[in-house]
């Protein structure tokens, strides 16, 4: 809470400053009156103080509080004897913790003794001290830039010109989010996998048939020997995504044809929002959905005419996510349709073809590549598709092509591998990681190849 | 030449009516597949009312239970947290069957009640202790068993070993109905008891403000990034490679499987910033990331709809191009951006697998009270309840999707709203 008074203080520092740049404009050019001397209007002087305060000392404290942990954890672990300092990490990283918990007051586990006790005084102390140096440093900043910016201030001063340079930095900033999002998604997902794929060789996890994440936690444990070829779960990740475009791409595409060639206006005008709703309904509770009323319906329905059906069957999972992308191919292929020019339709339907016709063999032949983008960009959402299958498909790794047992795919596999306490440097959870670099990197191919076949065809007819 | 003619006609009326049938039959099939999603939606919210409905209330008994001075207050002062109220309930059930006897059957006579009960007596005495010593009448809430049952969701004719309520439990429910001692009544638990591992306490307080927590985060991150992103994209960005990469990563982004943020979000702010784990902050910086390429293209869209006559008047009277950007180009396509940002905080609202790497997935019962407490968001509340094996979870999970699909059903709706109200057509 220290943290938000500080933040309010500098947010009054930044109004004074506004408040003060602005009036020391007008008092270096004589007054309101005189205003026109200025080169900008004082308002800008005023967001130049404004920016001189508060950009430098958001710098300070957002570095301060990101590094301070670390700086603390690594002062205090100095200053431990040498018995503990030589302990391995994760024993140390215990015994941090337990300091930590000391310090805070709670509960700690294992004994409590004197060097215990010191260092987590001396954590406190740290704490305390490096609290008021914050809080000095941010203040002081803010003062210093805002004095600096007030004596800047004369009539020819380009307050204007700067602080708008000032806001084109800032927007270019935020539209350079978008590509460290993915640089960052591109480096913690490889390194993780790098650092797996040193333990587990590339060609076991790509082409192994035997998929049983269970690290042995003690040497002479039996049967969680952990082997990690993953190929049941690309196979099991197919099969869902076969069956979800089974379902999505005909029903998808009928719609979007009936809906932009047959339909009258009024069934048009509900059915196209009654189908928006199905994509804005969260992926969770199509899963809720598939486990407690699909997949027991699959199964009754398999078993009455005497299939075995797994409970938490491929097809249950496949088919309501093949729902859930209804929406999705039937917008695209509508869009697709759509770009069409007329003329090709009237000149079908004028040579007396019936619609039908004009649609099979003109329309849809100069729609293909809008619609196969389309379907490329629903196979990459079905294979990251995760709730519906987290809670509909099963966990054991069955290589198999049989839509009535159970599979499991690469995302249910992220989830069970990280959900639950598991040490971050074990080669389960960074499975996780490797499972995830295939997912961006096989989602990324389909959506760049979707996007440009979808934007290519687009440009041809406009 | 006039065989030839009759000859043509001849072969397109031969093949008309086959080419009629195939028309027809196309036809039919679009109506079908338009109907299969239709009726799909039905269906889901059918059973999801069906199921979900009942959640809204709950079986409450009636007890008169004595406050008595002994048991609360032994040694003359009264002590809540040592308060045997418990015991005060169960003496309570005894009085309302004094015919039941034997352990094992008291024993199955105090299940009719929620262990909810006596943390009510001690919330009622620690508002007034003065009503030590005296006898109220109370309505606690049912054990979920008795309340499935009430409901109909046990079949109490079924052999008793294969449900989870005795006979003789049926019986004592049977009599209290008889009595009048049994109402069913609005479920204020649900809303405001953070999660449990009883049924009938477990509410969404804890999860609806996890989620509102990390709204906060998403809309007070997304929202000037989003909108400053698309205006530099817009309006200030040369033709480069820069630009064009940008553009390319934005759209990529947008289709990148949800669960690929979440490992981003356990790798970056948890393993390396080392930000806590289960915390609305981090969800939110998550989900931000997530919603960013939503509100970066509706952005855009809401700023190229804004007619080029508007900038030239603005840059034609002496502004600088900042200032057409801000006090003319923004203000008009203020609305465009507000329904995108809308609709990327429905998605944001809800979406789960995310946070299920980030450990927003525990069974926490505190209802957090600030952006770094341990929390869960709404969509993983539903996850987490659809995973239990009791019948009055799968209700109370069906109530919780009702709850949140109102919520996206409201944040839609506002969205069309101000499209409707605020937009321009130029």
């Amino acid at each position: 809470m220290q943290n938000m008074t500080l933040i309010l203080l500098l947010a009054g520092m930044a109004a004074a400053s506004f408040y003060m740049g602005r009036r020391r404009s007008l008092a270096v050019v004589g007054g309101p009156a005189h205003g026109s001397q200025l080169h900008s209007l004082p308002g800008y002087y005023g967001y130049f103080t404004l920016i001189s305060c508060l950009l430098p000392a958001l710098g300070v404290f957002l570095a301060w509080v990101l590094l301070e942990p670390k700086i603390i954890v690594a002062l205090v672990v100095d200053n431990l004897p040498e018995a503990q300092r030589s302990l391995s990490t994760g024993e140390l990283n215990l015994l941090v913790n337990n300091i930590q918990n000391l310090a805070a007051g709670d509960v700690t586990s294992g004994d409590i003794d004197a060097v215990m006790r010191a260092a987590a005084e001396r954590y406190n102390d740290y704490i305390a001290a490096s609290r008021k140096l914050l809080t000095v440093l941010t203040l002081g900043t803010a003062g210093m830039g805002g004095a600096i910016a007030l004596r800047r201030i004369r009539p020819g001063f380009r307050a204007r010109n700067r602080v708008e340079q000032t806001i084109l930095y800032l927007l270019i900033a935020a539209s350079s989010i978008a590509i460290l999002t993915t640089i960052g998604i591109v480096l913690s997902v490889l390194f993780e996998a790098i650092r797996f794929f040193r333990e587990v060789p590339l060609t076991e996890f790509l082409f192994g048939l035997n998929w049983s994440p269970q690290m042995a936690i003690r040497a002479d444990q039996v049967g969680s020997s952990g082997s990690f070829g993953a190929v049941p779960l690309f196979a099991g990740t197919l099969l869902i995504t076969a069956i979800a475009m089974f379902v999505a791409v005909p029903i998808g595409l009928m719609t979007a044809i009936y809906l932009a060639e047959y339909s009258s206006s009024r069934v048009r005008s509900t059915a196209k929002p009654l189908l928006e709703i199905l994509a804005g309904i969260p992926t969770v509770v199509y899963g809720f959905f598939a486990a407690l009323t699909v997949a027991p319906w699959v199964r009754s329905a398999g078993e009455s005419i005497g299939l075995e059906v797994a409970s938490e069957s491929a097809l249950a999972a496949g088919l309501v996510m093949g729902i859930m992308i209804i929406p999705l191919v039937s917008s695209l292929s509508d869009d697709a349709i759509h770009a069409v020019p007329t003329a090709m339709r009237d000149g079908a339907l004028g040579l007396g073809s019936t619609r039908s016709e004009t649609m099979i063999r003109v329309i849809l032949p100069a729609a293909l590549p809008g619609i196969v983008g389309g379907i490329l960009l629903a196979v990459s959402r079905a294979i990251g598709e995760t709730m519906i299958v987290v809670m509909a498909a099963g966990l054991a790794a069955n290589l198999t092509a049989n839509p009535f047992e159970a599979v499991t795919t690469v995302t249910v596999q992220i989830v069970t591998l990280l959900v639950g306490d598991q040490e971050f440097d074990s080669a389960k959870t960074l499975a996780a990681f490797a499972l995830g670099l295939v997912l961006f990197v096989v989602t990324l191919c389909l959506n760049i190849i979707g996007l440009t076949f979808v934007r290519k065809y687009r440009e041809q007819y406009e | 030449m006039a065989a030839n003619r009759k000859n043509s006609r001849e072969i397109v009326e031969a093949g008309l009516a086959r080419r009629r049938r195939k028309e027809k039959a196309f036809r039919a099939a679009g109506m079908l597949a338009t109907a299969v999603g239709v009726i799909f939606l039905g269906v889901f919210f059918a059973t999801l009312i069906f199921q979900g409905s009942s959640a809204f209330v709950q079986t409450f008994i009636t007890l008169d239970v004595e406050l008595s001075e002994d048991v609360l207050a032994p040694g003359g002062e009264l002590d809540l947290a040592y308060a045997d109220f418990d015991g005060l309930v169960r003496s309570a059930l005894r009085q309302e069957f004094p015919d039941v006897s034997g352990r094992s059957e008291r024993r199955e006579l105090y299940r009719l009640v929620s262990i909810g009960a006596s943390y009510q007596l001690r919330d009622i005495v620690a508002a007034d202790p003065s009503l030590v010593g005296s006898t109220i009448t109370v309505e606690v809430p049912a054990s979920s068993n008795v309340d499935m049952l009430v409901k109909g969701n046990i079949d109490p004719t079924i052999d008793e070993s294969l449900r989870p309520i005795s006979d003789a439990q049926v019986r004592w429910v049977e009599s209290l109905q008889k009595a009048d001692r049994l109402h069913t009544r609005f479920n204020k638990a649900l809303f405001t008891n953070g999660d449990s591992r009883d049924p009938e306490l477990a509410g969404i307080k804890g999860a609806l403000m996890g989620s509102f927590y990390m709204l906060v985060v998403t809309v007070a991150l997304a929202f000037p990034i989003g909108v400053a992103a698309a205006i530099y994209l817009e309006e200030f960005a040369p033709k480069s490679r820069w630009s064009d990469l940008i553009e390319v990563n934005i759209n990529n982004l947008a289709a990148v499987p949800s669960i690929v943020f979440g490992l981003l979000g356990l790798a970056v702010f948890i393993n390396w910033m080392a930000l806590p784990r289960s915390a609305p902050l981090v969800g939110g910086l998550v989900l931000s990331l997530l919603t960013l390429p939503v509100i970066i293209i509706a952005s855009r869209a809401a700023i190229q709809s804004v007619p080029p006559s508007i900038r030239e008047a603005a840059l034609g009277l002496g502004a600088s191009r900042m200032q057409v950007v801000f006090h003319h180009v923004l203000p008009l396509a203020l609305p465009g951006m507000l329904t995108g940002t809308i609709i990327g905080m429905s998605r944001a609202l809800g979406e789960s697998a995310p946070l299920l790497m980030i450990g927003m997935v525990a069974f926490i019962v505190d209802v957090p009270g600030g952006f770094t407490d341990p929390a869960t968001a709404l969509p993983v509340q539903v996850y987490l309840w659809a995973d239990s094996p009791e019948r009055a979870f799968a209700e109370r999970t069906s109530a919780a999707i009702i709850v949140l699909l109102g919520f996206l059903l409201i944040m839609n709706l506002a969205a069309v709203i101000i499209r409707k109200r605020m937009e321009r057509k130029w």
